[in-house]
Parts: C-alpha cells; sequence; structure tokens
C-alpha cells in the first residue's frame, strides 16, 4: 500500500499525493495517460525512487525501500519496460546475477526449471538470452523475480513489446499466478486487456489517484474517461471504414514486383512479394515479429533494396521507424536539428537556421508538439511529443507515401489518438499510407485494407479479426 | 551558465585546478612548493616575451591537433592519432620545403603548408578506410599509426630527408624565404598562431553553419538516425571527417616545422597529439573554446620548462598534473550526466522542457554489454 505519495523532479511534480492500495491474491492494474506518474509511482514502490512526502506499508508495516534490495527481501519484484539482462550471458546466469552466497549455476538451473515449471513460464536455463524472443527474454525477467521469493510483481507496460499471442498468454498467466495467491501490479495502455485480467483498476490523472473500482463495474468508456477527465476525452468511435481513394485517381504510389530479400547473413526475410498502394489509402500491414515485415516495410520506404525483384517507391517517402531513438531522432540534438535532419542529404552549402527554427517552430505548433520552443534538445520531450515531431516532420511538404511501423507503441491515448488523426489526413490529402503495428487493434482500426506478412510471405487479407489473426501465424494459404 | 562564458571559466578552472594538484604534488616529493610554482608561473606569463615565445607558441600545435581530435570526436571517430598525422604533416611540409629554392618564397610556403595538410589527412584516411573496410577499432588502429609514423620520422630523416652534411638524424634546414613570418620582432611568435585561431574559427563556423557540418554532427551523434531519416551517407561522411581531422594535424605539424623547428626530427612533437586530447576535452569539443584550453595546456608546458631549468624540477611532474586535470574533467562529465539522469528517471513523460541540456560530451565507444543493457 502506498499513500499520499510525492515526488518531485526539480520544479515537476510527478506524483501528488497519489496512493495506491493493492490485496494480496488479486492483479491491479494501474492506468494513467504519459507523465500521469504511475512509472514512478511503481518505482516508490520498488525502492528506485524516495517518495518526497507519503509512506509505504507491505503487509501493514510501514516500511522505506532504499534501494530495490530492500524491496525484494519484502517480496516484492518489478519487470521494468527496458529488461536488465545481460544479453551475452545464459538465463541461468541472469538470474545467479545479483544472488548472494557463492555462485552455483547448476543449482541456479534447478530452481529455473522448478520454477518454470511450478509458475507454468517455459524457459531454457541453458539458452543465451541474445538469442531468445522478446517474450522469452521477459519470462526471464519475470522468473528472475521469483528466484527472489516474489510473491508481489510489478509488471510495467509488459504488453508493449508483445505479439497478441504472446500478449495472450502473459495475461493469462497473471490470472493464473494471482489465483495461487501471488499479487500483480500491471501497468497499461490497452484499456481492453486491463479489463480482461484485471480485478480491481486504479487510475492516476497528473500525479494524483482518481479513481479505484474494480474492474467488473469499468468499461473502456469509463476508463478512459477517468484518465482524461471526461471534459477533453478524445474521440474514440473508429472511421476507419470511410476512405478517400474515391478523391483521387487510383494512382499506384508503392508497387512491389516479386520482391526478395536476403539479410547480410543470406537468410531469405521476404519473399516473392508483390505488392500496390495507392494514393489516398491506408494499408495495414499485420505480422507475428520476425515475420519479414521490417525488410517489407523498409523496402516500401526506399530505405533497403531488395535482392531481387523491383521496387517501384517515390522518391521522397516520410519513413517512422519503430525504435525512434535509434533510427528517427538524434536525442541531443535539438528539435530544429532533428526537423533539418530530414533533407540533410540533399542540403547544399549553408543551412539557414533561422528559416529552420521558423518552420519547426510552426510545425510545432500544427502538431500539438509540446516544449519549451524549438531550441531544447529533443531528449527532454516526452515520448508522444517526440512521436508527433518525427510524424509532423516526415509528412511536412506532403510525402506521396508515408510508411510507419509501431506508430503510437508506448503513447498514451491522447497522443495515439492525435496519431491516428495524423494518419487519416495524411490518407485525405492523397498519401500512401502504410501502418505496420503489432498491436491487431489498431491496424483493424485505421486500416482501409490489410496485408499480412507470415513467414515471409505477403498476401492480403480481408479486414477481420478472426482471418487476420489466423493468417498471420500461418505462412501460405 | 551562457556557453560564452563556460568557454573562459572553464579553462581558468582547469587550470587553477592544476597548479593546486602541483602544489600538493610537490610538496609530497619535496620540492619547494612556493619556488617551483612561482618558476612555473615566470616561464609561462612572466613577461610578454615567454608568453609569445613561450606558452603561445606551444599553443599553436596544441591548437590544430586539439581541433583535429575536436572534428573526428563530433563525427563519432576517436581519432588518438593526432600525434602520427601531425609528424606526417610535418615530414611533408619539409620534404616541399628543403627541395624548393629559397625564391619559391611566400607560394612555396604555401605548398609546404598545403603537403602537411594532405599529408596528415592521407594518413588518417589509412585508419577510416581499415575502419569502413575490415571494421578495424580506430583507437587501435590510429594509436598504432602513430608508432609508424614516428618510424617513418626516423627513416626519412637518416635517409631520403637527411640535412646534406649527413651529421644528425635531422632535416636541412627550411630557407628563411620560406618559413612563416614572425608576427612579435624579438620572440618566436610565427604566424601560425594567426592560422591556428583562424582554423578554430573557421571550424565552429563549418560545424554549425554549413550543411556539411551538420551531417557530421549528426552523423556522429546518431549514425542510424542520420541515415535513417536523414539519408545521410555516414560511411562517406565519418571518412571524410577521419580525413579532415588528419589534415588539421597534418598542418599543425606542417606549421610546427616552418615557424618553429625549421628541421625534421624524430623528436619534433613533445607529444602534442595526445595532449590534444585532453585541450579537446576540456574544450567540450567546442572549436573556440578549444583556443583557450589550448593556451593553458600550451602554458603549462612552457611553465615546465622553466621549472625544470630554474627549480630543479623534472618537467614530467607536469605531464602528472596534466593527466590528474583530464580525469578530473572526465569524472565530473560523469558526474554531470548522472545528476542529469536522476533528474529524468521518469520515462512516463512528465514535461521536462526545462532540464538543463546535457553535456556535450566526447562519443563512447559503442557500448558493451552491462547490466543495464537496454534489450529491445
Amino acid at each position: 500500500m502506498l499513500d499520499a505519495i510525492k515526488r518531485h523532479y526539480g520544479p515537476v511534480i510527478a506524483l501528488d499525493g497519489a496512493h495506491l492500495r493493492v490485496a494480496a491474491g488479486e492483479v491491479h492494474a494501474v492506468l494513467g495517460e504519459n507523465g500521469a506518474g504511475k512509472s514512478t509511482l511503481m518505482k516508490v514502490a520498488y525502492g528506485l525512487e524516495q517518495p518526497d512526502a507519503g509512506t509505504l506499508h507491505v503487509d501493514g508495516v510501514p516500511v522505506t525501500f532504499r534501494t530495490p534490495r530492500a524491496a525484494m527481501e519484502r517480496g516484492i519484484g518489478m519487470v521494468q519496460q527496458h529488461f536488465a539482462l545481460v544479453d551475452a550471458m545464459t538465463v541461468a546466469e541472469n538470474v545467479a546475477l545479483g544472488g548472494r552466497g557463492p555462485l552455483n549455476l547448476r543449482a541456479t538451473a534447478a530452481l529455473i526449471r522448478s520454477i518454470s515449471a511450478d509458475a507454468g513460464l517455459p524457459i531454457d536455463p541453458s539458452a543465451v538470452v541474445r538469442d531468445l524472443p522478446v517474450g522469452a527474454q521477459q519470462r526471464v525477467e519475470i522468473i528472475k523475480a521469483l528466484a527472489r521469493d516474489a510473491h508481489t510483481l510489478i509488471l510495467d507496460e509488459p504488453t508493449a513489446v508483445l505479439a497478441p499471442q504472446e500478449s495472450a498468454e502473459l495475461l493469462a498467466w497473471t490470472r493464473r499466478f494471482a489465483e495461487g495467491g501471488g499479487t500483480v501490479v500491471l501497468i497499461a495502455h490497452k484499456l481492453r486487456e486491463v479489463l480482461r485480467v484485471a480485478d480491481r483498476v486504479t487510475v492516476l490523472r497528473r500525479g494524483r489517484t482518481v479513481l479505484t473500482a474494480a474492474a467488473s463495474d469499468m468499461t473502456e468508456a469509463t476508463l478512459a474517461d477517468a484518465m482524461l477527465g471526461s471534459v477533453d476525452a478524445p474521440q474514440r468511435n473508429g472511421d476507419a471504414g470511410t476512405t478517400a481513394m474515391a478523391q483521387f485517381a487510383a494512382t499506384d504510389v508503392i508497387i512491389l514486383d516479386d520482391v526478395t530479400v536476403r539479410d547480410d547473413g543470406g537468410v531469405q526475410r521476404l519473399r516473392g512479394a508483390n505488392v500496390v498502394v495507392r494514393a489516398g489509402e491506408i494499408v495495414g500491414v499485420a505480422a507475428v515479429e520476425g515475420s519479414g515485415q521490417r525488410e517489407l516495410l523498409r523496402v516500401m520506404a526506399g530505405r533497403l533494396d531488395p535482392t531481387t525483384g523491383r521496387a517501384t517507391v517515390p522518391e521522397s517517402v516520410g519513413f517512422v521507424p519503430e525504435d525512434r531513438h535509434r533510427d528517427a531522432l538524434v536525442l541531443d540534438a535539438t528539435l530544429t536539428e532533428n526537423v533539418a535532419l530530414r533533407h540533410a542529404a540533399t542540403r547544399r552549402g549553408l543551412v539557414s537556421w533561422a528559416a529552420l527554427d521558423r518552420e519547426t517552430t510552426a510545425l510545432m505548433a500544427r502538431r500539438d508538439v509540446r516544449a519549451r520552443d524549438a531550441s531544447v534538445p529533443i531528449r527532454t520531450l516526452s515520448g508522444g511529443n517526440q512521436q508527433k515531431l518525427v510524424l509532423g516532420r516526415e509528412l511536412a511538404g506532403s510525402p506521396q507515401a508515408l510508411v510507419v511501423e509501431n506508430p503510437t507503441r508506448g503513447l498514451d491515448i491522447r497522443a495515439t489518438s492525435e496519431v491516428h488523426a495524423a494518419l487519416r489526413g495524411a490518407r485525405a490529402a492523397g498519401t500512401a499510407v502504410v501502418v505496420y503495428s503489432s498491436d491487431l487493434d489498431e491496424i483493424l482500426h485505421l486500416a482501409d485494407r490489410v496485408l499480412v506478412v507470415a513467414a515471409g510471405a505477403v498476401r492480403g487479407v480481408e479486414k477481420d479479426r478472426e482471418q487476420v489473426g489466423r493468417a498471420m501465424l500461418t505462412a501460405g494459404p | 551558465m551562457p556557453r560564452a562564458a563556460r568557454a573562459i571559466t572553464e579553462p581558468l578552472l582547469a587550470g587553477l585546478l592544476s597548479l593546486g594538484m602541483l602544489a600538493v604534488l610537490l610538496a609530497v616529493s619535496g620540492y619547494p612548493v612556493g619556488e617551483s610554482l612561482t618558476a612555473l608561473w615566470r616561464g609561462a606569463f612572466g613577461s610578454w616575451s615567454v608568453l609569445a615565445s613561450g606558452t603561445l607558441v606551444r599553443a599553436t600545435p596544441l591548437l590544430f591537433a586539439g581541433l583535429a581530435v575536436s572534428v573526428a570526436f563530433r563525427a563519432g571517430i576517436l581519432n588518438i592519432g593526432a600525434e602520427g598525422q601531425l609528424l606526417m604533416g610535418a615530414a611533408a611540409a619539409t620534404a616541399v620545403a628543403v627541395s624548393l629554392p629559397p625564391s619559391a618564397g611566400f607560394a612555396g610556403l604555401t605548398l609546404a603548408l598545403v603537403a602537411g595538410t594532405l599529408a596528415g589527412g592521407a594518413w588518417a584516411s589509412v585508419a577510416g578506410m581499415l575502419r569502413q573496410r575490415f571494421g578495424v577499432l580506430e583507437v587501435i588502429s590510429t594509436i598504432m599509426l602513430n608508432v609508424v609514423a614516428l618510424h617513418v620520422t626516423g627513416l626519412l630523416v637518416r635517409g631520403p630527408l637527411q640535412e646534406p652534411t649527413r651529421t644528425f638524424p635531422q632535416s636541412a634546414l627550411v630557407d628563411q624565404a620560406l618559413r612563416l613570418p614572425r608576427l612579435l620582432p624579438g620572440t618566436r611568435l610565427h604566424a601560425g598562431v594567426a592560422l591556428a585561431v583562424l582554423s578554430a574559427i573557421g571550424l565552429a563556423w563549418f560545424l554549425r553553419s554549413t550543411a556539411a557540418g551538420f551531417r557530421l554532427r549528426m552523423t556522429g551523434s546518431n549514425p542510424r538516425a542520420a541515415a535513417s531519416a536523414g539519408g545521410i551517407d555516414v560511411a562517406r561522411v565519418s571518412l571524410l571527417a577521419f580525413v579532415a581531422s588528419g589534415a588539421l594535424a597534418g598542418l599543425g605539424g606542417a606549421v610546427e616545422v616552418t615557424g618553429v623547428t625549421f628541421a625534421l626530427y624524430e623528436n619534433l612533437s613533445p607529444g602534442y597529439g595526445y595532449t590534444a586530447i585532453a585541450v579537446a576535452l576540456l574544450a567540450r569539443l567546442n572549436p573556440v573554446s578549444a583556443i583557450g584550453s589550448a593556451v593553458v595546456f600550451g602554458a603549462l608546458e612552457a611553465g615546465a620548462s622553466a621549472m625544470q631549468r630554474d627549480a630543479q624540477v623534472p618537467a614530467g611532474m607536469v605531464g602528472v598534473v596534466e593527466a590528474g586535470v583530464i580525469l578530473v574533467l572526465v569524472a565530473s562529465e560523469w558526474v554531470g550526466r548522472k545528476v542529469g539522469e536522476s533528474g529524468s528517471l521518469n520515462r512516463g513523460g512528465t514535461p521536462r522542457a526545462d532540464e538543463p541540456a546535457p553535456p556535450i560530451t566526447p562519443p563512447s565507444p559503442p557500448p558493451t554489454t552491462s547490466l543495464h543493457a537496454t534489450t529491445p
């Protein structure tokens, strides 16, 4: 139980008297927009951060956690969004790391096998973490916590990195864990998941707890209202059915003709892809992670040349890659410099920074990017604002095509709906839009038609949850 | 603090810090502290003449090499090879200068400086191509190339470039007509110092205002985003940055030969290329600040000679202090960054636009796996 927690970051108040009461044996979801204070509250509970005011109780006893180790000793474990695993080590070594007493990898492996069997979390203790898929790495993190006798698990947006099938498995696991007497605190964005799995829900808004209720009393709409404050709840009705195609002569903008891609190791990632994307439509791409969708998107965005076959793409394609910190932004550079990056390759002579500052300021206003001004490093912005800037940059000058990859991962509802509006706006302006998302709902919500990539093969599938889901798992008709 | 103010206060602070460290070191080693420091001061700033002939003359190659290191680090290249590039520049400039008749005059001098610049760039491009073709870490290759350059210089001054009398392992003297003009009569201060300051200002302008400089900075900060979002040919940009870096160091070597030593010999550089890394880091890789930081290190070096002469304190002691200053600087950057981070632990996206900008830090080599390595 956390009570009246306050936490300041300099002048910024992250938590302003938030409280959270979690009962043993329940799955408790914590919701809130980005910046509402969810992560900070969890860090206080796990000893990663110290509150400026307020108290923390475990089993009715007041405690102070100066370090995560202190929290672990009280049976609290946390799986953070960014895993704390050593890639080059095996699962057993990772679990042994940070443990006490002499290092005995054989005993650790045995412990992992027994936890893995008891808890229903399949894992091979001798596998090297780097070789494991994300879902398995997440299981390693959970097992790490269980190996330290955690009975309360804090999971920070665990499904954000998972494919739909893996998400479903993880959520089912949290239910089983709770039914076995464990406690799960689940930070989540996807309301549908929350309602399916949680016993109770706490909603934070601007650092305060605004609601704690049984999940069964809530609906997606009431939760969204609580998170946003009912006045400014964004429209959540899907108008994905309407298409702007009719207004444009059906121009083929992106044409892939029998495109095959092999990676550096010679592994075939994409085979014989035939795809046409037309002006004024949104094409959704659905795939299980690692099916070749990365390569497909990069070929369509003109960022990757096919090994064989022909790709016809416009000269300038807007591209919003999945990992914006790595592939889209220079974090230490200013907003203006990041906007200027778009045409960096073709700029000649002197850069007119004054004009670019004006352009960036206008873009910030147009896309509702919140920052002090265009001269601050983009590192200081929240994920949603960073993403809005990237999208705005890529859409500036109305490109003929726009390719986006998981455009709303890690964003809150408001930022998500703004990104969706921007994509629809691009479609209305006649841009050929390609959207990949690991969230099937997002694809169904946005797309006019759906392509599924499975084991490197691309095919069109009717826009239907059941059919798309099935196609993602099977390599061919 | 505004950047302009920081550019002056930080080198000053570092200077004071090193004096304090030196005082402690002297006391511990049993040297007379007051007398030694007075000798150091007199040797660095005691008169217009020592300031010009000692401090500023030594600051000049330090500034050229410091700019070389700065431009490389800004491009994400850890060029530790300014020493070798400087030597190759000196060798090429000597080869040109001693083979030209005195009548070549100013044109001949220009030619020698250009030759030194090209040679330095070519020498650095070896490391650049090794990195691009075979993935050889430039930290290793540039250090190795320093050793090679030293021995090539040794070969040259015992062979093709040795003075006609074949007495000492050194080249013939560069003719009066091909030397850099003196700026102050009666001192050793030569026009090279002006060239160095102009280079610093030019480099700052290049990085800030030109498209090529922008590409270089973006490539250095995040090569993946530069390539993906900017369409920048990062391989080409970093090879060019290698060449530009080597060219600046090579020009420094050419200036040293035509302005100070007038001949090539093996120990032409007392490690200018290594001290240059300190010069660049103290200046936070800012070319204009590098002017101040080159003067600080120039003063320490000039003062060290005077201290050895007048107070019999080994000059190496100043080397120890210089190294100490670097450690303190690197540590303070690190602490600064940690403090900055702890204020931004919330990834949740609270408005943080008021957070101070992170300091410009030298690029670190590709991160090795650590406990908190993030996994995609």
